[in-house]
């Protein structure tokens, strides 16, 4: 293992400062590990509020700002963060108006956000959740854990955060984000598997020729391994299973993501095949974003999402954030 | 069992832990993401040490603190699964300074449905139930054929790894592991062979 670290048990903690150094618009909780907006708590606002394991940014720490997240709360390195923590964070960002929670369909994210939530409700807070689970790789049955949240996260907590600054009430604000992860799909590729600092190596082995189809942003493996072939062909297959996932009867937001390890010009290649494929399937693309949003430590890969956009999800992604990871508008 | 007893057996229990770490992480990389032993050795290291700063006078008490130290230290989802079967078992005691074998029973079943109403998973779901479950039969029925609490753990213990190691063959249906569908197949569950590690620290101290 080669990374710019220092000992393998304080990377969060230590980024974390990093972050509060970096970013004096922010306002950092090392103790208790979360990260808020300087002005939070806005009264009358809608407070969104997500958290994960670390090792996805910018996601979600690198979302907190105007116009996305009230707070963020990173576990340790792909390990959720803990009711507390989540509690803490909660009740910072609480302007009176309700706190929106943004969870990833994995267990340990989903019970700890329970607990928080019923901690937050005892303590007089309105919560409201919203699990996103739009990687279409894994099949939604009751004999699984259900659909991962993957890339959609991050257009969830664009739109929804938009929809919050501009004044939305609790209801309208989990109404959006659940929109807009019921119309979203996503689907991933590994090249090479990435490295946690505790563990020290890589997290699955692939042979040199083959890729992991279906990856999870912790490097869970997918629908199946295979061969190498051409980004054209990896594109068509994961678009052609996204478009078979869900309806994508209109206009689309793209994200082409980065999972890490993969540099921009492959992350440009691909959406140039992705842009061909869907004029081919008469899917128009509103808005498109490619870049590494949703990590997965120095993981080689990437994940394609579309979100059927409505105009008003539109307007939304459209409106003004001022985040370290994502800036819009004004 | 005492107070005494009862932190003899977290610090066993965090020994065990710390001694596999290396032997959950490489189970838990097989069929899920690989933290299992990091985080759930970083949780008893703290209930060691939340134990030793105040020490509990009652058997419910250290089994409360254990459990809410590790529902705040460790994430993921063994954190609240087994920080949330700790609580719940100190919560069934009494508030004595000893408990009999008999309220034990009562103990580690209510830490047992506390995990199931969590979680959701049923026995063969490939998960910590799956050790969890027969070991909490095995202690009930040595405790009804007149076993003390030496004799009650050692069933436990020997049943929870019997458990452990009969996830083998099953298909994960709950976790990360149930991403895998039947590549998880084949693997021995982590979350249930740290539950066998929990047992045999216990069936060690009795």
């Amino acid at each position: 293992m080669k990374k710019f670290i220092n000992d393998p048990a304080d990377v969060v903690a230590q980024a974390l400062a990093g972050i509060a150094a970096a970013h004096p618009e922010l306002r950092v909780d090392v103790e208790e590990q979360y990260i808020v907006r300087a002005d939070a708590p806005r009264p009358g606002k809608v407070a969104l509020v997500s958290g994960g394991g670390s090792g996805h940014e910018p996601l979600h720490s690198g979302f907190v700002g105007p116009g996305m997240l009230d707070a963020a709360c990173p576990g340790e390195v792909f390990t959720s963060p803990v009711p507390y923590q989540i509690l803490a964070a909660t009740k910072a960002v609480d302007g009176g108006a309700g706190v929106v929670h943004i969870v990833k369909n994995y267990t340990g994210d989903v019970l700890n956000f329970q607990l928080a939530a019923e901690l937050a409700t005892d303590e007089g807070i309105s919560v409201e959740t919203v699990l996103v689970d739009d990687d279409v790789a894994v099949e939604d049955s009751t004999w699984t854990a259900g659909r991962r949240g993957t890339g959609a996260t991050l257009l969830v907590e664009k739109i929804a955060g938009a929809r919050a600054e501009e004044g939305g009430k609790l209801a309208e604000v989990a109404a959006i984000g659940r929109e807009v992860n019921a119309a979203s799909g996503s689907f991933a590729y590994a090249l090479t598997a990435g490295t946690t600092p505790a563990a020290g190596r890589p997290g699955f082995e692939l042979p040199a020729d083959e890729i992991e189809a279906g990856v999870g942003i912790h490097g869970e493996p997918g629908r199946r391994r295979e061969k190498l072939r051409p980004a054209r062909d990896l594109v068509r297959s994961a678009l052609d299973v996204i478009l078979d996932a869900k309806s994508f009867d209109g206009p689309v937001i793209v994200l082409v993501n980065g999972l890490g390890g993969t540099p921009l010009i492959e992350l440009y290649l691909v959406y140039g095949e992705v842009a061909e494929y869907l004029a081919e399937r008469g899917v128009p693309i509103a808005r498109r974003l490619v870049g590494n949003y949703v990590t997965s430590l120095d993981m080689a890969g990437m994940s394609l999402t579309l979100c059927r956009a409505t105009d008003e999800m539109i307007r939304l992604w459209d409106a003004p954030a001022r985040t370290p990871g994502l800036h819009r508008g004004a | 069992m005492d107070a005494t007893l009862a932190r003899d057996w977290m610090r066993a229990a965090a020994a065990a832990v710390a001694a596999d770490t290396d032997r959950l992480t490489r189970l838990d990389a097989a069929i899920g993401d690989g933290d299992h032993g990091v985080n759930l050795n970083r949780g008893f290291t703290a209930v060691v040490a939340a134990l030793e700063q105040a020490p509990p006078q009652t058997v419910s008490e250290v089994l409360v603190k254990a459990g809410v130290t590790l529902m705040s230290r460790v994430g993921g989802a063994s954190g609240p699964l087994y920080g949330s079967a700790l609580r719940a078992a100190g919560k069934a005691l009494p508030p004595t300074a000893e408990v009999r074998p008999s309220e034990l029973v009562v103990a580690l079943r209510a830490g047992l449905e506390a995990v199931r109403g969590l979680g959701g998973a049923a026995p063969g779901d490939k998960t910590l139930v799956d050790a969890y479950g027969p070991a909490v039969d095995a202690f009930e029925q040595a405790v009804a054929a007149g076993a003390d609490l030496a004799g009650a753990a050692a069933a436990a213990a020997g049943a929870a790894e019997a458990g452990a190691e009969a996830t083998v063959p099953l298909q994960a249906r709950k976790g990360r592991a149930s991403y895998l569908g039947e590549r998880s197949v084949g693997h021995r569950d982590p979350g249930a062979t740290s539950t066998s590690l929990m047992f045999k620290a216990l069936s060690q101290v009795a």
